[in-house]
């Protein structure tokens, strides 16, 4: 260990960059590969990182609060409430259920009924970050399993402050160790009696919602304003942060506070923003998370009492997993969903590392028992993807009903067929007809004040920069069926179109073009569904003029439809032929000359004289002559 | 006096030198409203509620038209199928043409030796407008015989301004009657 930042920096990234690609190459979980990873630079196989390792996670945790804060936003306020039932039902009936027989299994250990009753909190939990990573990674939000796990995540995550709570009611009045435990956390309000505690809590929670709406919201427009997108992110951070601050100061788990910032602002027009800000940021810190846990096995206490740690790891996984399967049977979940349900949950999570050594330091636990529980915390963890990849490969296609059964999403805000960027002038007008025919597009544009307008006025519209692959993907670029792509700034739509064609080829896009060599470049490059704004409009004008001129106005109609069509082949003809160097200065001249050569083009091919039914001058020419004919021999 | 509305219907309008002449003869005449659907209604989206306010307001309905394809031209025949709703032109309540009088002014291409049992079409004119009299006798309209204008290639300037003429005769004397005799 040099104790360099940079040469730590080097090898954690090093080994998350070769242990995950190798996982990903062999089709397993990204969670597995950092794991390892983290295995790997421990202090028991190449010893990289040493003692530190209990720093970094806690460090790490940060990862799981922005992830909380994450999911927050993905909740509107509504869309929580409605999933009450399936939050407190299922949640509490897991936790319940798994906190009463793992005290069972630990008194039956003989262990002291304190010491069962704390590791029983901490077995009851799951690890959010693992079993939410997983369930991202493979596209399972929105099945049942994804909202059954979801919901008992969160039941979790609530109950961890009570428990956090409870924890020193059972400590042996030590004096001493209580006075250890203030210093060590440094909470606010270790040394406040319990009502102010809870008047307190109250407050942080009102203090979160009452700034959402009121403080970060504004700030945020302000901030958008400036148009300098790291100023953006910077306040997504601040934001993740301050409340984080917030909640451990008042002694709440932080991730709690961040989730419900993250519900705050969920209705917001940044949301999308700040989550695309956030992503890239959440996956390396849980990367980082795991790592640590990897890190953190303690092999020399496996080495020490194998036997006793395999067979408590066994009968803690099966404990949960036990209760899981009986959750989602109580709550009629199908047997596949059941089965992805109760192997994704059935670790310990991140929780228990900070449980388990809040009871270390008030003396519940002993050094011995807390270091073989965070070893099997670490250890439930580190299986938990192997566990998945055999259920997946072997149990699931068993029972035959491997794909998973989507329904109708009830909980996170509805991401359309069709995603609409740009509501300027010309988007406004495509969406504005879309919305009167009931088609809601999904609705992206980087205006902020545009944006709070529509906003007002019920649309359902988002800020930010379809640039970023992640605002797309959050915006729902996965589930969409077509892309409409309005802007009026010809190399950002470059940009999208590129972008979308070659992440999510499904989307069909369409895509509106300035002009004829916004067009050219954009069918070049393969697109088919390209829109020149000036097109329709310029010949609703003409058409109007030559109406006043006394042109008969149906006829005008179809010579304009005539018009786009002769014209779109045109288009498409001239399209494939070699520009020649585009250089700058030329471009003007060289849109003269194409200009001239197409009015030449219309000329020679008389297009105002194409509509040629009934009444042409050859039809009459025959029929006259007929008719002199007829008349000449019956005369 | 009666109100004679004239729902021309030409998509080659400004092509037709007949029906120049015959609708120059009729479109400024007094009680007369000359309704061009083509330039009306360029794009077939028909106003039916105005539709049905002109109707209400005339006494005399003319479909003027050319000949095409044995039929009208097609705005009018969505003109027909969009303005003459159940139960207000038909059906149990729909009486809001009833008495009016209705017939077709036709121009074709075709002289009236074309137009018989041995002509090429077979049939006459009165046979081919069998629609269109099934529709007014359908809305309670008094369907009167149409006026023709045939071979409309071969008619010189002076014949059609005698046509023209005719026309304009014709429309004095429904203006003019004072009930129609049903048969």
């Amino acid at each position: 260990m040099t104790g360099s930042l940079l040469f730590d920096a080097i090898v954690f990234l090093l080994g998350a960059i070769i242990c995950v690609s190798i996982a990903k190459r062999l089709g397993l979980s990204s969670v597995l590969g950092y794991l390892i990873a983290g295995v790997l630079i421990g202090p028991y196989v190449l010893g990289f990182i040493g003692e530190e390792g209990e720093d970094i996670l806690h460090f790490a945790e940060f990862g799981v609060v922005v992830m909380l804060f994450l999911i927050g936003l993905e909740i509107e306020p509504k869309n929580f409430w409605n999933m009450r039932k399936s939050i407190a039902g299922m949640g509490g009936l897991q936790v319940a259920g798994s906190m009463i027989l793992s005290y069972l299994f630990f008194i039956l250990l003989n262990f002291d009924w304190k010491v069962a009753l704390v590791i029983s909190m901490a077995v009851a939990l799951s690890s959010t970050a693992i079993a939410m990573q997983t369930i991202d990674e493979k596209g399972l939000m929105e099945t049942t399993f994804g909202n059954s796990a979801f919901s008992i995540l969160l039941f979790q995550d609530i109950i961890v402050i009570f428990m956090l709570g409870a924890i020193p009611l059972l400590s042996n009045s030590d004096s001493e160790a209580a006075i250890d435990s203030h210093e060590a956390s440094g909470n606010l309000l270790d040394g406040l009696p319990m009502g102010y505690q809870t008047l307190a809590i109250i407050l942080s929670v009102v203090l979160i919602i009452g700034a959402g709406q009121y403080l970060i919201v504004p700030m945020l427009r302000r901030v958008a304003k400036t148009g300098v997108r790291e100023l953006l992110f910077a306040s997504a951070l601040l934001i993740v942060f301050s409340i984080s601050y917030l909640m451990e100061y008042v002694g709440l788990s932080p991730a709690l506070g961040a989730f419900l910032g993250g519900v705050v602002l969920s209705s917001s027009e940044y949301k999308h923003e700040l989550e695309s800000n956030l992503e890239p940021f959440k996956n390396l810190l849980l990367g980082l998370f795991f790592i640590a846990v990897g890190a953190s096995i303690n092999f020399v206490v496996i080495a020490k009492i194998p036997l006793t740690i395999g067979g408590i790891l066994l009968a803690v996984i099966l404990i949960k997993a036990l209760i899981l399967f009986s959750t989602g049977k109580v709550f009629k979940l199908k047997l596949d969903q059941n089965l992805l349900l109760t192997f994704s949950l059935a670790q310990i999570g991140e929780f228990a590392f900070v449980l388990l050594s809040f009871a270390f330091q008030l003396n519940i636990l002993d050094q011995e028992q807390m270091d073989i529980m965070l070893v099997i915390t670490a250890l439930t963890m580190s299986i938990t993807p192997i566990i998945s990849i055999i259920n997946e490969r072997f149990i699931l296609p068993k029972i035959g009903t491997k794909e998973s059964i989507k329904r109708p999403m009830d909980h996170i805000a509805k991401s359309q067929n069709v995603i609409l960027v740009g509501f300027g002038h010309f988007g406004s007008t495509v969406g504005r007809f879309l919305r009167s025919h009931g088609i809601e597009a999904t609705i992206l544009d980087q205006d902020s004040n545009r944006v709070d307008v529509l906003r007002k006025m019920g649309f359902e519209v988002y800020y930010g920069d379809a640039t970023r692959l992640e605002l797309l993907e959050a915006a729902g670029i996965a589930q969409a069926k077509i892309l409409i792509c309005a802007i009026d700034n010809p190399p950002v739509t470059l940009e999208i179109t590129k972008l979308v064609k070659e992440k999510y080829p499904h989307v069909e896009l369409m895509i509106r073009a300035q002009n004829r060599n916004d067009a050219y470049e954009l069918l070049n490059m393969g697109f088919e569904n390209i829109y020149r704004e000036s097109l329709d409009t310029s010949l609703s004008l003409a058409k109007d003029v030559l109406s006043k001129l006394g042109f008969r106005k149906y006829t005008l109609n179809r010579q304009v439809q005539n018009f786009i069509k002769y014209d779109e082949t045109s288009l498409r003809r001239l399209a494939a032929e070699p520009k020649g160097n585009e250089d700058y200065i030329f471009k003007v001249r060289k849109e003269l000359e194409e200009q001239e050569r197409l009015l030449e083009e219309d000329f020679k091919r008389g297009i105002v004289e194409y509509d040629n039914h009934w009444d042409s001058e050859s039809i009459r020419e025959v029929l006259k002559d007929q008719q002199n004919n007829n008349s000449s021999s019956t005369n | 006096m009666k109100k004679v509305l004239v729902l021309f219907a030409h998509p080659k309008f400004e092509k037709s030198r007949a029906n120049n002449v015959l609708v120059n003869y009729i479109k400024d005449k007094e009680g007369v409203t000359f309704h061009d659907l083509y330039e009306e209604y360029p794009d077939f989206h028909i106003d039916v509620p105005f539709e049905k306010k002109l109707l209400a307001e005339h006494d005399v309905i003319i479909w003027h038209h050319p000949m095409y394809w044995y039929s009208c031209p097609p705005l009018l025949k969505q003109w027909i199928d969009m303005v003459l709703e159940f139960n207000w032109a038909y059906g149990p309540e729909g009486k809001a043409l009833s008495s009016k009088i209705c017939l077709n002014t036709i121009t074709t291409g075709g002289n009236k030796e074309l137009y018989c049992t041995q002509g090429t079409n077979s049939y006459t004119i009165t046979e081919f407008l069998r629609p269109f009299e099934q529709t007014a006798n359908l809305c309670l309209m008094h369907y009167q015989k149409p006026f023709t204008v045939m071979g409309t290639y071969k008619l010189s300037d002076e014949d059609l301004k005698i046509y023209g003429e005719n026309y304009s005769m014709l429309i004095d004397q429904l203006q003019s009657k004072e009930a129609i005799v049903t048969t």
